[in-house]
């Protein structure tokens, strides 16, 4: 009976426990980061060479998201806008979605899941074989040959996928316009350029860098924390892409209501 | 360094996991240029005595001392110069499987000590040729070698900074008994050569007596039995005894 009676507060208890044991852990994961990002020594290799992995070898994914959603948008858009004769602000609200909103947390998305996954199934697998600790026994730390690179290497290229990811998104929307909603090429260009203030794209950018911490950093803390072999891996995998999908999200609404605000 | 310090020593090493003590008040010491075997049987904390001795784990009690002084838990300078003169073999090799196998080897000139990839490249080279392989293998990656070579690769990571002080954990574990004896003669080998303090853990008898100076069996979290390599046979030790008559062939 009195087991029964405490039955709540000792789950309420080992969630409390277990919340402040994660948040601890993540803080001074991410204490480590940082500070491995901002002070020497930088291995420019390990740098050069996640930029190629993060970023260049991200561009097919990134690019056909953003024309088809670019694409996609236009036409509903164009559907929404002529329910109050208002088709014609179709290539404002492209530029405005695609910049501010939907390329920096598209791209974002895509990378938690081509990304996020690889690093903590990497850096998880190396866990798993014991060459994390075979670096610290070669007077490496890890955190500055492993998770170091790859959270820079995020944070710049994210703003520049996120770029390309404009500029597709908006060609797509473009393209679909022109093609088969009757817009004249020339003049939607005109609107287009004429309608978007540097901030839109800017906001978008900034963003873009803040989800690159997030996504890179979140497979590197999973893939660091990895237990129990092959299993052990795989949910580290999942788990980076879970929380650096919910965690983007979040951070977009902040930082959006932030924005808004000044 | 204290003066006549032993050159690694675990004084009353306490360590639980999973809420069971794994090492309960080890005692064991260590001189310069002896070479150290660990036995004992699986689980009896023979790879935790080797993490907490590299500061790869911490103690609850107790404390891990090298050359007299106490080895601090997180990785900063202090340590950074102490895994400077050691080199460890891992039991799975622990090679870094997106390196080739030079840079593997030479890893801690390339990134700890900053040496022009081109003499890290010799150094790594003539580390293989120490355990018997060829240049050949330098531009091959781990992935492309035995389970043998994969080892013979391990060890030469060790030594190419020639370390004061060199661990092998389980160094024959999943090698044929052939490839096994290999490893173990290229460890005792190369232990003579650099003069190093060696500690090297396994349940493996027939290593043991290749590379031993001293032996020490682990058994219930603490030393068990301590003695030299010949004393292995002559010992009425009952957990020793069993240990080696296990390791007799049967019919």
């Amino acid at each position: 009976m009195q087991q029964l009676v405490l039955a709540p507060f000792t789950i309420i208890g080992r969630l409390v426990i277990g919340v402040c044991a994660i948040v601890g852990a993540l803080s001074l994961f991410v204490g480590r980061t940082l500070f491995a990002c901002l002070t020497p020594r930088w291995h420019g290799g390990q740098i050069a060479r996640q930029v190629v992995s993060i970023g260049f070898l991200s561009l097919p994914v990134v690019g056909l998201t953003a024309v088809f959603t670019g694409a996609a948008l236009a036409l509903n858009i164009y559907t929404g806008g002529g329910r109050f004769n208002a088709e014609q602000i179709v290539p404002q609200i492209v530029a405005l979605g695609i910049t501010r909103e939907l390329a920096p947390v598209l791209v974002a998305l895509m990378l938690s899941g081509r990304v996020a996954t690889t690093i903590a199934a990497e850096i998880g697998a190396m866990r798993a074989t014991e060459q994390i600790d075979a670096m610290r026994t070669l007077s490496t730390d890890p955190f500055r040959f492993l998770v170091a690179p790859r959270v820079l290497a995020g944070v710049a290229t994210l703003p520049l996928l996120t770029g390309v990811a404009d500029i597709l998104g908006i060609g797509g929307g473009w393209l679909v316009s022109t093609l088969s909603l009757g817009f004249n090429p020339e003049a939607y260009a005109r609107s287009t350029v004429a309608f978007l203030e540097a901030w839109d794209i800017q906001s978008g950018l900034i963003k873009a860098a803040a989800f690159g911490f997030i996504v890179t950093a979140m497979g590197a803390f999973h893939g660091y924390r990895a237990t129990g072999g092959a299993r052990g891996v795989g949910h580290a995998a999942t788990q980076a892409m879970v929380w650096s999908g919910v965690l983007i999200f979040a951070t977009d609404y902040l930082m959006t209501s932030w924005f808004t605000q000044t | 360094m204290s003066a006549g310090a032993p050159e690694l020593e675990w004084r009353g090493v306490r360590k639980i996991l999973g809420g069971r003590p794994v090492l309960d008040g080890l005692d064991l010491s260590l001189d310069a240029g002896r070479s150290l075997v660990i036995i004992g049987g699986s689980g009896q904390g023979k790879s935790v005595a080797l993490k907490l001795a590299l500061g790869l784990m911490r103690p609850d009690a107790g404390t891990v001392l090298f050359k007299g002084q106490s080895l601090p838990g997180l990785f900063n300078r202090r340590q950074s110069d102490l895994y400077r003169q050691s080199g460890v073999l891992f039991q799975g090799a622990a090679l870094f499987d997106s390196l080739r196998v030079w840079e593997v080897v030479s890893f801690r000139l390339l990134y700890a000590d900053n040496r022009p990839p081109a003499l890290a490249r010799d150094a790594a080279i003539e580390a293989l040729a120490q355990v018997q392989l060829g240049p050949e293998v330098a531009d091959l990656f781990p992935s492309e070698l035995s389970g043998g070579m994969q080892k013979r690769v391990g060890l030469a990571r060790a030594i190419v900074g020639a370390p004061r002080i060199l661990f092998f954990d389980e160094p024959t574990t999943g090698l044929d008994p052939v490839t096994a004896a290999s490893i173990s003669r290229l460890i005792a080998d190369q232990v003579m050569r650099l003069g190093c303090t060696a500690v090297t853990i396994t349940h493996d008898l027939v290593s043991a007596r290749t590379i031993a100076d001293d032996i020490a069996l682990l058994d219930g979290g603490r030393i068990a039995w301590q003695g030299g390599r010949a004393d292995l046979d002559m010992t009425k030790d009952p957990r020793v005894r069993s240990m080696v008559e296990a390791s007799m062939p049967t019919r």
